[in-house]
Parts: structure tokens; C-alpha cells; sequence
């Protein structure tokens, strides 16, 4: 558009791929993370041979300090694991968990791109919290010599995973701003009704307002039906250089911008505002790089790790004024599939699995190639996709 | 039990302050802000003559949830995580739990005032409603 500087006009993605997802999988995270790799990289008519980047979140960690510590199952292989599965060889690979929010590494693979230092960078996002979770009770690593960096100021409460910490902003949103249950509610029946319409959604049956409502708690005001679902699965992409985007076999998508801000503390615990996330800075940073608007996107993928976040990240992408998504989602017809806004359209982690963003992304492919079958947003164009909470944030708007 | 974190010389004050009954935070000594949580340098001024005080121990609710799962065997739910805003600093603020009162009784705003949960070595700033 206006400014031909833009890294992001230097890259495309030219292939996507997904391994099977679901609970009580057979086959273990390496192979459905080469599964979703290869896909991805055929889908771009290509050969591991031609692959001369990898980029992962957050790469093989078992533990870390910063403010995404990984839980059994959350990591996945790393790129070496990867690399040597595939036999790359490489210019460039990279992986960890201190980013802004897991799509970052989108984000890095394009800069390695538009650097020219490399041509096709395969970036994935592999879990198999699912089965990990069968096997263990724990879901943050502490060491037995007790709580360090940045989790010391958290686990000692008791405040042990994602609900916790975000139930803490969603009160806060609750209180300064009226948001109901019933309006949160909406981003879960939504999902859920999205994902009756793909084939790979872990969770289909129809679900009710009642049925939510009536839900256990897990962390008041955040109950079951605000929480995504384990799964075991994989998602990858190829980050081309744009002058590939006329050998690619599928449409190539375009991004049209990037947003990876973080204004405000690095921290869960100290973040200023609770009524807004670290998506606020991200949406802006996405919104300053580029001529479109808010109306100008068909669908949205939206992290949905807990439902709360889709909210935050309406307002942070300024879908919504600040304090109003409550209301801009209340009855859900604006953000079904026939709606203003259509939201989560794959059935989102809610519903469809926790494929940490990477789910989302794979969704908005689909749609800007038309691809996405019974849940097909007619004509889309422009999708955003979002990723992270509290003091996490990446995002990405993509377009045809 | 919760987790206990490792204490090492940059946290012992925290940490460790409630076994004389005092919630120690690292306070810059040139520009008198409180740093939470602890850094060598204070954020504001940049100068690094910074060491911990005892502050009041007062504080209000700034938001807060019920925990109804238990997470790790043996911890008993429910249980209320807060963060509480200390009266010291609006931006001075804790991750903790309110404690010896009923979890429905907790509203945003309340006053609250600090004690201490000891776990081994570890005095973790708890807070209690404070005497109305």
C-alpha cells in the first residue's frame, strides 16, 4: 500500500499444514508436528530441500523464568529436533518463549525473510497437552529448591495457571465496566457453534446458555466453559519471499501488517490497567502500520485461550471502543458467521482445541483462500488473527 | 501447600520481613519510589541506591478471584487471589490471597491489611480484612 518499506510487504505465506488434532491421540508430538511441517511444506509446492529457515514457540523448553513459563505437554520439539527429523539445512532457525505472544514467531520468520536471510521459513507450534496432562497433575514446572524469576511472585498463591491470572483482569473489566457472564458467555456458545461445522473440532454438541451458566467455577468469574481444551496437535506455515507468490500452487496470503507492542510492564501481576491487556499496544502498533481499518476485516480469529481474551483483543484491535466489548458481543448474532464480524470461525481453542494461536492462524488461511467449506465467510479478504493475554501480544492482519 | 519460591539475596527482604512482622519493598533512596518487584536500579531516577523499607501493611482490593480448582494435590479450595494496591504508591502492588474471611465477603476496593503464611524460611504477605 503506502509504504513500500514495510517488511511485511517482502513476505508471504505460501503453504499451511495441520496435523490430526483431538484428545487420546495415538501418535506422539514429534509425528504430528513432521506431519503438519511436511503438509505445509508441500502445500507450498515445495521440498524440504527448499526449506532454509525454522522458527518455533517456544522451541524444547521444559521451564523457563520469564512470564510464559511451559506446563507438561506445552512445548513441543524444538527446531533442532525438527531439523535433523527432516535433514534441513539451514541459513537461520530460532525458538523461545520471551516474545510478544506465540505468533511472534510469525512475526520473526518474516523478518528473517524480508532480510534476505532466508527464502522459506517454516514456523509451527506443536503441543500434546492432552496426553500430558493424563500423565501428570502439575501444569507450571517448579523446582523442588522452590519458585524463581518472575513465577515467585505468582505461584506462591496459589495462582497456578492461566485462570487464575486472567480471571484477576476479567473481574476488574467486570467491575469498571458492567461486563455480564451472559455477554462472555457469547465468544464460547459462538465457538461452539462454529465448530459444528469443522470436521476437526474437538467439541461439537450444541452448547446453551444455561448449560454455561450453570458450569463449574474454576477461577470465579472464569468457569469451564470460559477455558479452551487440551489437545494433542500441530499446526505449521511457510513464510515465502513475495517474489515466490506466483509459483505458489494455493493463493498466497498476504500480511498486511504485523502488531507486536508491548507497552506496559513485563509482568502478569503489575500490569496498570487489568481492564486491558497487553493487546491494546499491540492493536495499536497493527493499526499504525497500514491504510485499513478496523472495517475492512471480513473475519477475525481472535486468541481465545479463555474467552475473556477475545474480548480484550476487540478492543485492543479496535473493533470495539475500550470497555465496550460486553456489549459489542451481547446476543452474538454481530460476531456468528452471517454477522458483522464473524468470530473464531473454526470453532476457536475453545472448541476446536488449544492450538495456541496457531489454530487461529490456519483458520484465517482458509478463509482468505477459500478453503474453509461449510463455515466459509463469503468473500473474504481481510482476516486478523490474534495471539496472547495479559502482558502477551502479537497479531497479524493478513489479506488476499 | 503453595509453592515456596528460593530466596536469594535480591528477595530475602521480602520474603523473609514478616518473621519481625514487617512487608519490606525496595524503595529508592534518591527519589523515594518503591520498586515491587525488587531491581537493582530504580526505574524512575535510574539511580542505584536502592534498599528495602518496611512499609504500612495497608492496602484496598484492586481485583481478585475465587480459586475453586485445586490445582496440585493436597491445596485446599476455594482460596481468594487478589492484588492488593498498597497505600503507599498507586502502582505499588501485590499478588497475594485474602485470608480469615469468607471468599464472598471480598469486594473490590476493601481495605485491607497484610499478615504473614510462613512455609519453612518463607513469611508470604497474606492480607485480612482490614478492622472496619
Amino acid at each position: 500500500m503506502t509504504m513500500p518499506q514495510r517488511f511485511e510487504d517482502r513476505c508471504i505465506i505460501s503453504g499451511i499444514g495441520q496435523s490430526e488434532v483431538g484428545r487420546r491421540m495415538t501418535r506422539g508430538v514429534l509425528a504430528l508436528t513432521l506431519d503438519a511441517c511436511l503438509e505445509a511444506i508441500g502445500d507450498a509446492g515445495l521440498t524440504p530441500a527448499d526449506i532454509d529457515g525454522v522458527i518455533s514457540w517456544p522451541g524444547a523448553v521444559t521451564r523457563a523464568e520469564g512470564l510464559a513459563p511451559p506446563g507438561p505437554g506445552s512445548s513441543g520439539p524444538g527446531p533442532h529436533a525438527v531439523i535433523d527429523a527432516l535433514r534441513l539445512n539451514t541459513n537461520w532457525h530460532a525458538a523461545g518463549p520471551e516474545t510478544p505472544g506465540m505468533l511472534a514467531s510469525v512475526i520473526h520468520g518474516c523478518m528473517a525473510v524480508a532480510s534476505g536471510m532466508c527464502r522459506h521459513v517454516l514456523v509451527y507450534r506443536a503441543l500434546n497437552e492432552d496426553t500430558a496432562w493424563r500423565q501428570s497433575t502439575e501444569r507450571v514446572a517448579t523446582d523442588a529448591g522452590g519458585v524463581t524469576g518472575m513465577m515467585q511472585w505468582i505461584l506462591p498463591f496459589g495462582a497456578f495457571s492461566g485462570p487464575n491470572w486472567m480471571s484477576l483482569y476479567a473481574r476488574r473489566h467486570m467491575h469498571e465496566y458492567g461486563t455480564t457472564r451472559e455477554q462472555i458467555a457469547q465468544i464460547s456458545l459462538n465457538a461452539r457453534r462454529n465448530a459444528a461445522l469443522n470436521p476437526k473440532a474437538v467439541l461439537t454438541k450444541p452448547l446453551t446458555l444455561d448449560e454455561y451458566l450453570s458450569s463449574p467455577m474454576i477461577s470465579d468469574p472464569l468457569c469451564l466453559y470460559d477455558c479452551d481444551i487440551a489437545i494433542d496437535g500441530a499446526t505449521a506455515v511457510v513464510i515465502s519471499d513475495a517474489a515466490y507468490a506466483g509459483d505458489t500452487p494455493n493463493p498466497a496470503i498476504h500480511f498486511e501488517a504485523v502488531g507486536s507492542a508491548l507497552h506496559g510492564r513485563a509482568s502478569w501481576d503489575q500490569w496498570e490497567d487489568m481492564t486491558e491487556t497487553a493487546a491494546m499496544g499491540a492493536g495499536k502498533h497493527l493499526w499504525s502500520r497500514t491504510d485499513m481499518t478496523p472495517a475492512d476485516v471480513d473475519c477475525a480469529q481472535l486468541y481465545d485461550g479463555f474467552t475473556v481474551l477475545t474480548l480484550y483483543w476487540l478492543e485492543g484491535l479496535q473493533f470495539c471502543g475500550k470497555g465496550e466489548s460486553g456489549a459489542f458481543v451481547e446476543g452474538g448474532e454481530r460476531i456468528g458467521l452471517t454477522g458483522e464480524l464473524p468470530l473464531a470461525t473454526s470453532g476457536g481453542q475453545l472448541s476446536a482445541g488449544r492450538l495456541h494461536s496457531f489454530g487461529h492462524l490456519y483458520e484465517a488461511c482458509l478463509q482468505l483462500r477459500g478453503q474453509a467449506g461449510g463455515r466459509q465467510v463469503p468473500d473474504a479478504k481481510v482476516s486478523a488473527v490474534s495471539a496472547g493475554a495479559g502482558p502477551l501480544a502479537s497479531c497479524l492482519l493478513l489479506r488476499t | 501447600m503453595f509453592p515456596i519460591p528460593q530466596v536469594n539475596d535480591d528477595n530475602r527482604a521480602f520474603w523473609t520481613g514478616g518473621r519481625e512482622g514487617e512487608l519490606r519493598i525496595v524503595r529508592c533512596n534518591d527519589c523515594g519510589y518503591y520498586i515491587h518487584p525488587p531491581s537493582p536500579r530504580c526505574p524512575r531516577c535510574l539511580g542505584d541506591d536502592v534498599e528495602p523499607h518496611a512499609v504500612s501493611g495497608r492496602g484496598v482490593v484492586y481485583t481478585y478471584t475465587v480459586n475453586r480448582r485445586e490445582w496440585s494435590p493436597g491445596v485446599e479450595v476455594p482460596y481468594v487471589i487478589a492484588i492488593v494496591r498498597l497505600d503507599e504508591q498507586s502502582d505499588l502492588r501485590l499478588m497475594t490471597n485474602i485470608v480469615a474471611c469468607d471468599p464472598d465477603e471480598v469486594k473490590i476496593d476493601m481495605p485491607v491489611q497484610v499478615d504473614f503464611r510462613e512455609q519453612g524460611d518463607v513469611f508470604a504477605p497474606v492480607f485480612r480484612k482490614a478492622p472496619a
